[in-house]
């Protein structure tokens, strides 16, 4: 598809994509304001009586009575002592009385014992007249004894298929490797995921896992299958010998930096990606390992000493605003501004510097100015904010400058209601203009960035 | 799975029967461990045991009282415990650390484990390893299938994904060949099979192979559904990642629609409560703006709304009697279309709120572009933008995705610069993430050589040349391409529309995508069920990557009447998407099926 430019334009400018816009407030929005006065103004008149009729309707979800309602009343018990328990029990047993008595009339175990009489079914058996009852019955019911399988003369197709039928089948009798092998590929070849976990179980027994891998190596599905199965039941060394064999180096690697994730305490997490680093990743996946026990590793400190000058009460940003979490564990952007939040004037020195951080992790200038940007105008550091889009040129001029685009800028600072004067400190006209789109019509705001677009005192960079 | 309707459209089979047969064997399997007994249900079994059974039709089948399975010490003073469970490791681990416990505290009770849909020899074999095999009796409650309406079945196993086309484990195969030979037997066989895809191909296998086994039981059955459609998923990644944006779709991408039902917050009941709201066709009001593009949901909103008024409105010129009548007739209906009127512009509002705030009509753009390929530089910064300003994660990896599917993969330098900034925003344990998203096919990076990946050719040098083609065969996920470009190409996928596309009336399945892409899923039905085959369809196929994996089989059975044969089911393996289930009603609509 070789569009040119024009092209890109007439298919953004034709009218085909602007039938559904949800920035077209007035329209569609109002319309539907309107119908939402209509519809309440009725309330009044409608919601007068019944709230059990409420409970009638099937569109209003968990009705009393239902199962996942029913749970939620059994947890609720869970702590409260033996005799409220029985209370509260006796109580919801009370409401479960009142529910109508299930439509059904027909007898449950003369359904399932088989056919007898015809004619004598109702509403299920006209529908299942042409089958026997067996097949919706399993054989659950029979003693254990009747299916379980002592004779050794099953061939592995029979074996395979009485597997799949979920019979007790004893694999005992496979004791040569062929067997065993034969047993697999029988399995394979029926595509039933359970019966191949099934023979692989038992090869996993049976066999030393030198042999058995190596006939994996060559069987993909079964491969697949025993990889699946040995991380489900967390037989982590098994597979990580799998993966060594396999020289699946990178699989190798990230089965054991996953297991970080089992480990909660933060010393021991770091240790644990410590011992990550050496592993055969990709080199562009080693650094971001290596960045993972950095970020951590300054988790740690940082958390620590703040954790201290929120307790000793002595810092000003701490009081006026209490660390909602820990900042541990949290992503690197997540602990940027974090940083720039508590820390912004801190020399480069130091660990909690954002200046230290955006050195560190490379982290680039948009999503620096992106981040600073945020934490500073939720401050509302007015004059941070100012400064971060300030830059001297090589004659000492000051100018205005942001990696980011300037709509986003405008986004920020509204959310955090800047002042208008920040805007017009900035010299910004765009922006400005930009701003007034964003606050109310008529407001005080408009009318005073009115004013200020109107000021033949300002001298406007752009 | 979704069967295209119209008003005239043949009758719906009963799937009502589903649910019965369902809740008939569950009181089967309860009867089993006569007298009382407390029943222990897993979180995810809740809302579908809902749709069947309730507490009173448990209590009659003497279960006392009832508890979720968590990983918590069970305080349950029964002398027997019944578990209703998905066949899963944790679960037994938890079953058998109770029994444990009893048996530590020298206390005996009776231990029944119910699996459904089925259970698995490896939690068999968990329970041995844990020593209370034996203690414990299983069974299986083959509940497969749970109908979400009139013309929706679910199989409800969201781990099926993950399972099959991340893992590549075969596990519920079996369970939907079940489910199939099942709707075989109630229903009657389905004349004509297509299907598209492995999972598709091996599932289709062994459902024959069933009714071989049991043969006879479906012979001499008039069929009352006359197509079936089996497609795996990772045939159309891409629009299952696009944003929706007919009602039904957005409800699901804003509020998620679970088990057919929903939880709408106070928010948008403009109460102090939340509210689980089943959405079926049963809701009058939603029945009619389900399947309709956004933008006209407003209107369409704001005229019942009128229309209500008016009828309110009736009642002041009444005269005793008529007001008498107007009351014990009319009213109770007019009262419940109010209440289903305004939770529905209650959810609008909160949608509107929402999509406003987060840029939608600029990520709706971006998908455009990416799906027509072009723009392709500025999409990528707009992606990196979304990633550093850390909007949702969820988002910003299906963005990645999109990306990645329709262009072959990302470019390496835009691989690197993307993969690196999302773990600066989200966290470095993504990196997890970013691996299995590529093992899927979902995110990859361009390689330099063209069919063969490094690895790939590396396995290949160690063994025979034999074993070189199953693990050719095996890489294949790997290797494949998505040639997307190539594809919507072929199948027209992009329409070329003069003028204005009009959402009111759609003129074609894109109307789903406001007008700009054609669900390549349903696409592919469509042409298939045209051809009544895949003939015409070979490079499609080819493209596809599944040239010896799509599949037609057609039965000359004249039993077959003309009405039933309109009906299509059409099953997703792997999941499906609300926008493509309307578009779907939509091609039936069309075509009368």
């Amino acid at each position: 598809m070789n569009r040119t430019k024009g092209d890109e334009e007439e298919y953004w400018n034709s009218s085909k994509f602007k039938a559904f816009t949800f920035d077209d407030e007035d329209d569609e929005l109002s319309q539907l304001k309107e119908s939402k006065r209509a519809v309440n103004s009725l309330r009044d008149f409608v919601d007068d009586d019944d709230e059990d009729d409420l409970e009638r309707v099937s569109w209003t979800g968990e009705p009393v009575g239902s199962i996942s309602w029913s749970i939620k009343e059994t947890a609720g018990n869970s702590g409260s002592s033996h005799e409220r328990e029985q209370l509260k029990n006796r109580n919801s047993f009370s409401t479960y009385a009142q529910l109508p008595k299930p439509a059904s009339t027909y007898s449950l175990s003369s359904f399932f014992r088989g056919r007898t009489r015809p004619g004598s079914f109702q509403s299920l058996s006209d529908a299942l007249s042409d089958t026997p009852a067996k097949s919706y019955a399993p054989e659950l019911g029979r003693p254990k004894g009747e299916y379980r399988d002592y004779s050794n003369d099953w061939s592995p197709s029979d074996t395979v298929r009485r597997l799949r039928k979920g019979k007790v089948c004893s694999l005992e009798r496979f004791r040569s490797l062929q067997d065993k092998i034969q047993l697999l590929e029988e399995a394979v070849s029926m595509h039933d995921g359970n019966v191949i976990t099934a023979v692989l179980i038992f090869l996993k027994r049976t066999l030393s896992k030198e042999i058995l891998f190596r006939e994996l190596e060559v069987r993909q599905v079964a491969l697949r299958h025993l990889i699946h199965f040995l991380k489900e039941i967390g037989d982590q060394k098994l597979l990580l010998d799998l993966f060594r064999f396999l020289d699946r180096t990178e699989e190798l690697a990230l089965s054991h930096y996953r297991e970080h994730l089992n480990i909660q305490d933060p010393e021991k997490r770091k240790e644990f990606l410590k011992t990550c680093i050496g592993l055969p990743f990709s080199a562009e996946d080693s650094a971001h390992i290596q960045d993972h026990y950095t970020l951590l590793e300054r988790q740690i400190i940082i958390e620590a000493n703040d954790r201290h000058l929120e307790l000793a009460g002595q810092t000003e940003v701490f009081r006026k605003h209490p660390r909602k979490a820990s900042i541990l564990n949290m992503p690197l952007v997540t602990t940027l501004f974090y940083s720039c939040f508590y820390h912004y004037t801190e020399a480069e020195g130091t660990f909690s510097s954002p200046v230290n951080l955006k050195k560190t992790f490379k982290i680039p200038d948009k999503q620096y100015v992106l981040t600073a940007l945020a934490a500073r105008a939720k401050l509302r550091a007015w004059h941070d904010v100012d400064a971060l889009f300030t830059t001297k040129n090589w004659l000492g001029y000051t100018k205005k400058r942001a990696p980011i685009g300037f709509h986003r800028v405008v986004e920020i600072l509204h959310k955090n209601s800047a002042p208008v004067q920040t805007c017009r400190d900035l010299k910004d006209r765009q922006q400005l203009l930009a701003y007034r789109s964003k606050v109310d019509k008529g407001s005080a705001e408009e009318e005073k960035i009115d004013a200020l677009l109107n000021s033949s005192q300002i001298r406007w960079k752009n | 799975m979704a069967f295209p309707h119209r008003p005239d459209a043949p009758e719906l089979p009963d799937f009502s029967m589903l649910k019965r047969l369902a809740r008939d064997q569950l009181i089967y399997l309860l009867e089993q461990l006569p007298g009382k007994k407390d029943l222990f249900i897993e979180a995810d079994l809740m809302s579908p045991l809902d749709r069947i059974a309730n507490v009173s039709i448990l209590k009659q089948h003497e279960v006392d009282k009832l508890y979720k399975v968590e990983n918590k010490p069970a305080l349950s003073s029964s002398e027997q415990l019944c578990f209703l469970v998905r066949p899963r490791i944790k679960n037994m681990r938890y079953i058998a650390s109770l029994v444990n416990a009893d048996k530590m505290a020298g206390r005996t009770r009776k231990y029944k484990v119910i699996f459904s849909p089925q259970k698995f020899y490896a939690c068999e074999m968990v329970l041995e390893e844990e020593g209370v095999y034996g203690d414990v009796s299983c069974d299986e409650w083959a509940f497969s299938l749970l109908p979400l309406d009139v013309d929706l079945l679910s199989m409800e196993l969201p781990e099926f994904f993950r399972d099959y086309f991340l893992e590549g484990d075969q596990r519920w195969i079996n369970t939907l060949a079940q489910a199939l030979h099942l709707l075989s037997t109630l229903y009657g066989p389905f004349p004509n099979c297509y299907g598209i895809g492995r999972c598709a191909k091996m599932s289709y296998e062994l459902w024959k192979r069933l009714e071989e086994e049991e043969d006879g039981e479906t012979k001499g059955r008039r069929p009352e559904i006359g197509h079936i459609f089996l497609l795996d998923r990772d045939v159309d990644f891409v629009t299952a990642l696009c944003s929706q944006v007919v009602y039904e779709g957005l409800v699901d991408d804003t509020f998620r629609i679970k088990c057919g039902s929903v939880d709408f917050g106070p928010e948008v009941t403009s109460s102090d409560k939340s509210l689980k709201v089943l959405l079926n066709a049963e809701d009058k009001v939603f029945n009619e703006i389900r399947n309709e593009h956004f933008s006209n949901v407003f209107g369409f909103l704001s005229q019942k709304a009128r229309n209500l008024q008016a009828q309110y409105d009736r009642r002041r010129g009444m005269d005793i009697k008529q007001m008498k009548n107007f009351v014990s007739q009319e009213l109770k209906g007019l009262k419940q279309e109010h209440r289903l009127l305004s939770l529905h512009i209650g959810a609008c509002e909160s949608i509107m709120k929402k999509k406003t705030k987060q840029d939608f009509q600029e990520l709706i753009k971006t998908e455009h572009a990416l799906l027509e390929g072009f723009n392709i530089r500025e999409s990528t910064n707009y992606i990196e933008e979304h990633i550093d300003r850390q909007v949702s994660p969820i988002e910003s990896l299906r963005l990645m995705c999109l990306l990645s599917i329709t262009e072959n993969g990302l470019i390496p330098k835009d691989y690197r610069s993307l993969k690196t900034q999302y773990l600066q925003s989200y966290g470095p344990e993504h990196l997890l993430t970013f691996f299995n998203l590529r093992r899927a096919g979902l995110l990859t990076e361009q390689a330099p050589g063209d069919t063969l990946t490094a690895v790939e050719s590396k396995v290949s040098k160690l063994v025979t040349d034999k074993a070189a083609g199953k693990i050719t065969d095996a890489f294949s996920s790997l290797a494949k391409r998505s040639n997307f470009r190539a594809i919507s190409k072929k199948l027209n996928l992009i329409p070329r529309v003069d003028g204005e596309y009009d959402l009111k009336v759609p003129r074609d399945m894109a109307y789903v995508f406001s007008g700009a892409y054609v669900p390549l899923s349903c696409r592919i039905i469509e042409q298939v069920l045209e051809r009544r085959g895949w003939q015409g369809l070979d490079e499609v196929v080819r493209l596809l990557n599944c040239s010896e994996l799509a599949f037609t089989d057609m039965t000359k059975d004249d039993k077959a009447s003309s009405e039933s044969l309109r009906l299509i089911l059409v099953v997703f393996l792997g999941g499906c998407t609300f926008s493509e289930i309307s578009a779907l009603r939509f091609l039936g609509r069309e075509k009368g099926k």
